[in-house]
């Protein structure tokens, strides 16, 4: 499954990255990286964005960039 | 400038949110300069300190997360350190988000420039239970590590030691990351192949240029290109490399190096870091709770704006008000300056010079708003709330080809009908996706600025009388609705080819600004407009007066008028009477003498509140000129406790009060005239055959296109071609124009309200399109394109109604609602990318 899937306040892990270009490249440095952790924290009021928390901080992607990230749910 | 010691550049990089301002401040102090990064809008900011013999400078790079090739402030940050060669390179590191950090600070030390870790925001890491080992970390990166607390200038002293060994020392241990058994030997390999081309191995570090090449980074690959001889060889070799490697591990040579930066600062976190207590919910969980929630985060944003228009815009405007007297003040000063005013008309050398200054000081006159404005956006911005807002509102702006950030521009460029596209426009600078960026540039000036207000307020005043509050609420709510379907329409043609950022946002922790920092953001953004804006406003405003003034009326005319004017002044000594002494003192020069003392008294008298204060006034001008005194005040005077009744001054006074009404008359025509037979006013008589489709009458055109050097003067000008005759002085601008322009309708206004709704941005505002672009092409669009626009729209309402038959009101509904089915298959349309 992917990112923009999981729901408020559940976890998943990384399992990989489907990317080309910039948008694959700025979630790489952010650190979606395959074993990553990463929580749900919330949707904003018309959905989309979603914020997620991993590694400490938030950070937040539009759904369109969260289908990129493929994880598995914990 | 020091003597014969030398200059040492030292640069500051770092994530965004690390508090890389809060050093920079710290060493610099109040040394600071802003400038562009040539050719494009990211400010650099430099500044300077002094050690030891040295004057050393210091570089604030833009924030970024790496060193890539995709972002303009990457693009930046890389090519300083490439190019500019720093002596030393501070790292500016979140102490709270340490390993996040460390993977930009991997990138820097592969430049190869000697490094300075800087571990700031000690004390929010503290808080959260984390201890952090810096001689451990010192170790494992190979590079001095130092301690601050940036905001409360914590640990200054032992950063420019740290600076000064470096200076001294150089690198010590450079930092090697290993990218593993696949990757290295790839990197070996090319390395070596580079090192065989001396103008590479000169000029840069290869091991960084081998990763960047394997990273398929299209800036490194255009560096081989353009600075080898053999570059074709080596990119052939180059690509060889990174396709074995993609077939031989099934994976992207990206993902692995930049798996293997994010494993190596989890390494290294967990040596030199302990966690000392597990943190429940944060102050900034607690806060977003509210802040971000479904329901109560929409009204939270929208108090914050209202709460920003109302200060900056309401509140920043009753400051005008005070600030306007030395303004006017000033002016007066030099009007006193330059050559007095003449009976029937001024001489050119001062009515252009009072025109310029007129022009110049209403542009100066929203400094105080300003100032208001950039420290409420640099507190938003410093308190992370920015984030928030473009979080929640992204959804509805993406679909126009903007960003959730775009919403403040557009408050600031007058979204409640009433704000100023100048700090609009400068706002645009916080936005990272350009294209986005441009869009919101373009359609920040087609809001309702302060200046639009008092044009849509005399118009509905006359023709929607009946419905001026649905009018308002039309005026000021179509503006969003064409400027949404303009920002799509511009993102899906122009603005196409331009690059659209992702939208990754980082959402940091909420975080007290400081006073200081936050007053110098809002100085020196305020300093940079007025530098910037000022001279060029002088220059454009002198070209506008030569068009409205000359090539002037013709000498017949001009005859005409002395005729007249002689003809009023003969008229008013006979009507003062013989033997009136008061009639010689007012014969020649000093007519024109008395008659800047009448206005003075007037001025005075009009300003006045109280008696006392009217009193003070009396004995100041009694002062001044005993014998023209008598004249203002009727000829009824005091003279030691006597009250005196002076039949020739009383008598005077009555004939120099016509006198003066003929006179004011009298200039209002010539000066009518003067702008009639002016280049500009035949401009707008040779546009009538075309405007008349959209209901402007060249009366109307020469209003409008004056009003391009500043939208104030719209009102001014249709006061000056609607002059009142000199039956019917007492009547309000309002009744003029609805009684020489007969046959006007609703819809002839509603044609030109919505004209001037789409009216291209004043000057100022151009000029700074200029800047944040960038680019004069931009500028000349943005100037031109709401012109064809707001012509269409006008021609398209006042043909179409008329050709319907119906009356402006059922125009205007029609016109909403065809606009909202506009609105809405805009922003049905998909970009195709998506």
């Amino acid at each position: 499954m992917t990112l923009d899937e999981i729901k408020q306040d559940q976890e998943c892990e990384v399992v990989d990255i489907n990317f080309e270009g910039m948008v694959g490249q700025r979630l790489l440095d952010m650190g979606f990286i395959p074993g990553t952790r990463i929580k749900v924290v919330r949707n904003a009021p018309l959905v989309d964005p979603v914020e997620f928390l991993m590694k400490g901080y938030h950070i937040s992607l539009r759904h369109s960039e969260a289908k990129l990230v493929e994880v598995t749910l914990l | 400038m020091s003597n014969g010691s030398t200059k040492i550049m030292v640069a500051l990089a770092g994530q965004p949110n690390s508090g890389k301002s809060t050093i920079f401040n710290m060493l610099t102090g109040a040394r600071q300069h802003v400038a562009n990064y040539p050719g494009v809008t990211v400010e650099k900011k430099t500044g300077s300190f002094r050690l030891k013999e040295d004057r050393i400078e210091i570089i604030d790079l833009p924030g970024t997360h790496s060193l890539t090739s995709y972002t303009q402030e990457e693009r930046i940050a890389r090519d300083f350190l490439l190019n500019e060669r720093p002596a030393v390179v501070v790292d500016v590191v979140d102490a709270s988000n340490l390993e996040r950090n460390l993977y930009l600070t991997f990138q820097l030390a592969e430049m190869g420039i000697p490094l300075i870790v800087n571990l700031n925001m000690t004390d929010v890491a503290e808080k959260r239970g984390l201890k952090i080992d810096s001689e451990k970390l010192s170790r494992e990166i190979g590079a001095p590590v130092v301690s601050t607390v940036g905001n409360r200038s914590r640990g200054k002293d032992e950063l420019k030691k740290a600076i000064e060994m470096t200076l001294k020392n150089g690198q010590v241990t450079p930092f090697r990351i290993d990218y593993g058994e696949a990757m290295e030997p790839a990197l070996s390999l090319l390395e070596k192949h580079l090192s065989g081309d001396p103008d590479l191995s000169e000029r840069y570090p290869l091991r960084w240029l081998a990763i960047k090449l394997m990273e398929n980074d299209p800036e490194a690959q255009k560096l081989i290109r353009e600075c080898s001889k053999n570059g074709d060889e080596l990119l052939k070799l180059v690509k060889e490399e990174r396709n074995a490697f993609v077939n031989d591990q099934k994976t992207s040579s990206q993902k692995v190096i930049a798996v293997a930066r994010h494993r190596t600062a989890e390494g290294i976190v967990e040596t030199s870091v302990t966690c000392e207590k597990k943190t429940g919910k944060t102050l900034t969980d607690k806060i977003d709770q509210a802040a971000c929630n479904r329901y109560l985060g929409p009204v939270i944003l929208a108090a914050t704006i209202y709460l920003m228009y109302e200060l900056a815009i309401v509140q920043g405007y009753k400051i005008t008000e005070y600030t306007w007297p030395l303004l006017a003040g000033f002016r007066d000063i030099v009007a006193s300056l330059l050559p007095s005013e003449g009976f029937i008309f001024d001489p050119f050398f001062r009515s252009m010079p009072i025109w310029v200054i007129d022009g110049t000081i209403a542009v100066l006159n929203y400094v105080p708003i300003f100032l208001i404005l950039f420290a409420l956006i640099a507190i938003l911005e410093d308190t992370g709330y920015m984030a928030r807002m473009a979080f929640i509102l992204d959804r509805i702006f993406r679909h126009f080809g903007l960003h959730g950030q775009s919403i403040l521009p557009m408050v600031l460029g007058g979204l409640f009908v009433g704000g100023c596209a100048i700090p609009g426009v400068m706002a645009c600078r916080a936005m990272k996706d350009e294209k986005a960026r441009m869009a919101t540039i373009m359609i920040v000036p087609l809001m309702n600025c302060l200046a639009k207000i008092p044009f849509y307020v005399l118009l509905i005043g006359i023709f929607f009388a009946g419905c001026k509050g649905v009018a308002m609420f039309f005026i000021s709510t179509i503006t969003i609705i064409i400027a949404l379907g303009v920002a799509k329409g511009l993102s899906l043609t122009v603005l196409r080819s331009r690059p659209n950022a992702p939208f990754v946002m980082e959402m940091p922790p909420y975080h007290m600004p400081t006073f200081q920092g936050i007053m110098r953001r809002s100085l020196e953004r305020t300093w940079l407009f007025i530098k910037k804006i000022i001279t060029i406003v002088i220059v454009v405003s002198a070209i506008v007066y030569l068009l409205i003034y000359f090539p002037g009326i013709s000498e017949k005319r001009n005859a005409y008028y002395s005729d007249r004017a002689d003809q009023i002044q003969k008229e008013f000594f006979k009507e003062t009477g013989a033997n009136n002494p008061y009639a010689d003192l007012l014969a020649g020069d000093n007519l024109s003498k008395f008659a800047g003392y009448w206005m003075d008294y007037k001025k005075a008298k009009m300003g006045a509140g109280k008696k006392d204060a009217k009193e003070a006034i009396d004995k100041k001008f009694r002062e001044r000129n005993f014998a023209f005194f008598k004249i203002v005040k009727k000829g009824k005077y005091e003279v030691d406790g006597e009250i005196i009744k002076d039949k020739h001054a009383m008598k005077t006074y009555k004939a120099y009060k016509k006198l003066d009404k003929e006179r004011n008359g009298l200039r209002r025509e010539r000066r009518e005239e003067t702008i009639i037979s002016s280049f500009m006013g035949r401009a707008g008589r040779f546009l009538e055959p075309v405007t008349r489709w959209a209901g402007f009458n060249w009366r109307v055109n020469i209003a409008l296109i004056s009003s391009f050097a500043a939208k104030e003067n719209s009102v001014a000008t249709l006061g000056g071609i609607y002059q009142s005759s000199q039956e019917d002085k007492e009547e309000t601008l309002e009744q003029r124009i609805k009684k020489k322009e007969t046959s006007w309708t609703a819809l002839h206004a509603l044609a030109i309200v919505l004209f001037m709704a789409m009216y291209p941005p004043c000057i100022a505002t151009l000029l700074m399109v200029r800047v944040e672009t960038g680019s004069t092409k931009w500028m000349l669009f943005a100037a031109f394109y709401p012109i064809v626009l707001g012509f269409i729209i006008s021609i398209f309402v006042f043909t179409g109604g008329n050709l319907l038959g119906l009356s402006g009101f059922q125009v205007m509904i029609l016109f909403y609602l065809l606009a909202i089915v506009f609105l809405v298959s805009m922003g049905l349309i998909k970009k195709e990318s998506e």
